[in-house]
């Protein structure tokens, strides 16, 4: 931090300067002036908290197909299918239970299971082509989306939302004053934020998984230099397959997420797919962090967009993925 | 492209059932929105044109007609790529296409550099595809989004006393012609329009769009179809969305009335208006209602038709009795069809239909309020009926045309 600072003190001014007007915006009361001039502060932070846990969502999504990505160089292209299928397992079961928890836990079993399957039938057989890779991860995901459009029809499909998570809760920040002097107060959707907080946990899990233990130590060596691995003695195709199926698995539990607060239908798992390629071409292949951040700007781009300046809305999130590709095309937290 | 396996399905049995006699054959080429947003739509419209077959035969005289079916995703360039491969590689030469708005406009322009062959509309209700510039070879059996919105904006403003509302909207042709036929008709009553959002087509998340709704209006009007129509109740159900709703005419359907899971309720109440109302006592409607019902069991359909397997119906039904009327002859480049389909009255399900001049329905419009039939499921019921509803919608064509056309910000809201 100090030697960030240090290094490029103009950008640590700026960046210092956008944190504070951010937290202005966010918890001050608006004057009359500000309030005319862009709208009323409660839009403004709806907008921000749905990009802030539209993110989270985009980060489950993305995490796994960076970190299959990262480690096996595989572009995995059915990635969207994987969420979609995590979808309907997560209808099925919360349809035939009535368990939304129990929904999560079966989505990511089911769709790992579909990986580690992906992982010893398909990728192993074609390791290190990657152009193969991608025309048969292509093809997969059109047989998947036909498959799961035979299964389960054109419909619409949503998870029901569990009734504790039903409606808006009151969050203790004043979007306007009435003219009696009494603060109103902003009313958000409990279920989001939820999906936001068990998303972020994820992510935490996951960054000292891979920081703090012995196999995350093996997944970053590798991530570094497999074959150097590989030749230490590590049984390198086991962590592949470990690391598929927990990329798939979280997938699946995007797309119960994905099924609750948005629905499942034929086309989202294209629309995922590309979205997490967005997500990761901007933070960077590979890195998680990055994913995370990603996430962040590409959800926060699209819901800002949509209230702002709704006609360009759909044309923003790729401006910045061709922004960063020309000015660091690595991507912004990747390492190399 | 292969995601249309109902098409596929309907389309093989088609091919077989053709196989057994060897006689002359009519090629007729359909497209639907199989795939996409629209996807629920597109397959109850191929319900509505298998049950019409079922009704009507498809024999005309010792021909018999033979279907191919291409799949779309309601971008005009998808309808035209399908036409396109229709008439070029299957050779058909009559088309039933499309489905949606801008599709419409499209396939409408690229009729014209087809003259020798006949389009006739599926289910597509933008007014501009017959209104501006229309093509010779392009018929119309349903009404367009503006003639659906018929008697909407009066009844909210005299019987519900609504004085303010906004809409939100899907940014294409379809709903601004809908918007369009709203608006003319609530502000001429004297009602004002605050705000009005659009979205694109496939929207998902649609928070910040409910965050940002005016609170101080008597009612939201939605105009949204398919899966955007679904995500947006879900997510208005989530953040406790209270306001009073109106519909337009894909949003009261039963591709909506009828999805899984339980934001559907906000919908009870709602005031729409369309082209049919599903709980219409009319005969013809009735009849139609139980062949849909009886062509496809129970949980391969909706409880009761859709728009737009009624404006396929319609569409299949004046392709055919036309095709009859002049025995199947398609000589001197269709003319003697064309003629027939200018001039056929249509005895349809949801009223009768007969073309003007831009070869565009004139029709009976419903308005409607949507009621739970005590078991769970959500259905429209007629609360006013209005028949020959034209394009101009009853102004005087000189003054209509003063308008202008449907778009995000026409027309202005007030008196024309």
């Amino acid at each position: 931090m100090t030697r960030f600072v240090e290094r490029h003190p103009a950008w640590a001014l700026i960046i210092i300067i956008a944190v504070a007007v951010a937290l202005w915006l966010i918890f001050a009361v608006w004057p009359p002036g500000l309030e005319e001039a862009v709208g009323r502060k409660r839009v403004f932070l709806n907008a921000l908290f749905n990009g802030i846990t539209l993110g989270g969502l985009y980060f489950l999504v993305a995490s796994g197909f960076t970190l299959i990505f990262g480690l096996m160089r595989n572009v995995n292209l059915a990635h969207g299918s994987l969420y979609l299928f995590g979808g309907y397992v997560g209808y099925a079961i919360s349809a035939s239970t009535g368990s939304w928890i129990l929904s999560f836990i079966v989505a990511f079993i089911l769709t790992a299971l579909v990986g580690v399957l992906l992982q010893v039938l398909v990728f192993r057989r074609m390791e290190g082509q990657d152009l193969r890779q991608t025309m048969v991860t292509i093809g997969l995901s059109i047989v998947f989306a036909d498959l799961m459009l035979w299964a389960c029809g054109g419909d619409f499909y949503q998870i029901q939302t569990p009734n504790w998570l039903i409606g808006p809760i009151e969050l203790p920040l004043i979007t306007a004053v009435k003219s009696s002097g009494e603060p109103v107060y902003l009313r958000y959707p409990l279920v989001r934020l939820v999906i936001f907080l068990a998303s972020v946990i994820i992510g935490i899990a996951m960054w000292l998984a891979l920081n703090r233990t012995r196999i995350g130590m093996i997944i970053r060596a590798g991530v570094d230099d497999r074959d150097i691995l590989a030749a230490t003695g590590v049984r390198i195709q086991i962590v592949f397959v470990l690391v598929f199926a927990l990329g798939a698995g979280l997938a699946g539990i995007a797309g119960v997420v994905g099924g609750t607060f948005q629905s499942l239908s034929p086309g989202e798992d294209i629309r995922f797919l590309l979205a997490s390629l967005v997500v990761v071409i901007v933070g960077g292949m590979g890195s998680i962090p990055g994913a995370a951040l990603g996430a962040l700007i590409i959800g926060l781009a699209e819901q800002l967009g949509s209230v702002y300046i709704p006609t360009y809305a759909i044309v923003v999130t790729f401006l910045i993925m061709v922004l960063v590709l020309a000015l660091r095309p690595q991507g912004l937290l990747a390492r190399r | 492209m292969l995601k249309g396996s109902l098409g596929l399905i309907a389309l093989s049995s088609l091919l077989l059932s053709g196989t057994a006699f060897a006689q002359e054959k009519i090629k007729v080429g359909v497209t639907a929105t199989l795939e996409g947003t629209y996807t629920v739509l597109g397959e109850d419209g191929i319900r509505g044109f298998q049950t019409a077959l079922n009704v009507l035969g498809k024999k005309v005289g010792d021909k018999e007609l033979e279907f191919v079916i291409a799949s779309t995703d309601a971008t005009p360039d998808s309808a035209v790529r399908a036409v396109r491969k229709l008439i070029e590689q299957d050779k058909v030469q009559i088309l039933l296409s499309p489905l949606s708005g801008d599709e419409g406009i499209a396939v409408k322009n690229f009729a014209k550099t087809h003259p020798e062959l006949t389009f006739v509309n599926a289910a597509s209700g933008a007014q501009e595809t017959t209104y501006v510039d229309p093509a010779p070879n392009f018929f119309r059996y349903n009404m367009d989004g503006a003639q659906w919105q018929v008697g909407l904006g009066k009844y909210a403003y005299e019987e519900k006393k609504y004085r303010k509302i906004a809409t939100v909207g899907e940014d294409y042709s379809f709903i601004y012609t809908q918007v369009f036929g709203l608006v003319l008709e609530f502000c001429g009553a004297g009602g004002q329009v605050t705000n009005r959002q659009w979205v694109p087509l496939g929207t998902k998340d649609f928070a910040s769009v409910i965050a940002a709704l005016p609170d101080d209006v008597d009612a939201i009007y939605l105009g949204l179809g398919g899966a955007d129509a679904v995500n947006f109740l879900n997510q208005y159900q989530q953040a406790g969305g209270k306001a009073h709703l109106m519909g337009g005419s894909i949003m009261i359907d039963q591709t909506i009335l009828s999805s899984k899971g339980n934001a559907k309720n906000a919908l009870v109440g709602t005031l729409a208006a369309s082209g049919q109302a599903d709980t219409w006592e009319d005969p013809g409607w009735q009849k139609f209602v139980k062949d849909y019902q009886d062509a496809f069991p129970p949980n391969k359909r909706f409880p009761s038709p859709s728009l737009l397997a009624t404006n396929y119906y319609g569409s299949t039904m004046a392709l055919i009795l036309a095709l009859r009327q002049v025995n199947g002859d398609l000589s001197n480049n269709q003319a003697k069809y064309k003629e027939a389909l200018a001039k056929i009255e249509l005895d349809a399900p949801n009223g009768k239909i007969k073309l003007d001049a831009n070869r565009q329905a004139i029709g009976t419009n419903f308005v409607t309020e949507v009621v739970d039939d005590g078991k769970g499921a959500l259905f429209s019921k007629v609360v006013k009926v209005i028949p020959n509803v034209n394009q101009t919608l009853g102004y005087d064509p000189a003054v209509f045309a003063k308008i202008g056309l449907p778009s995000r910000t026409v027309p202005e809201c007030k008196k024309y």
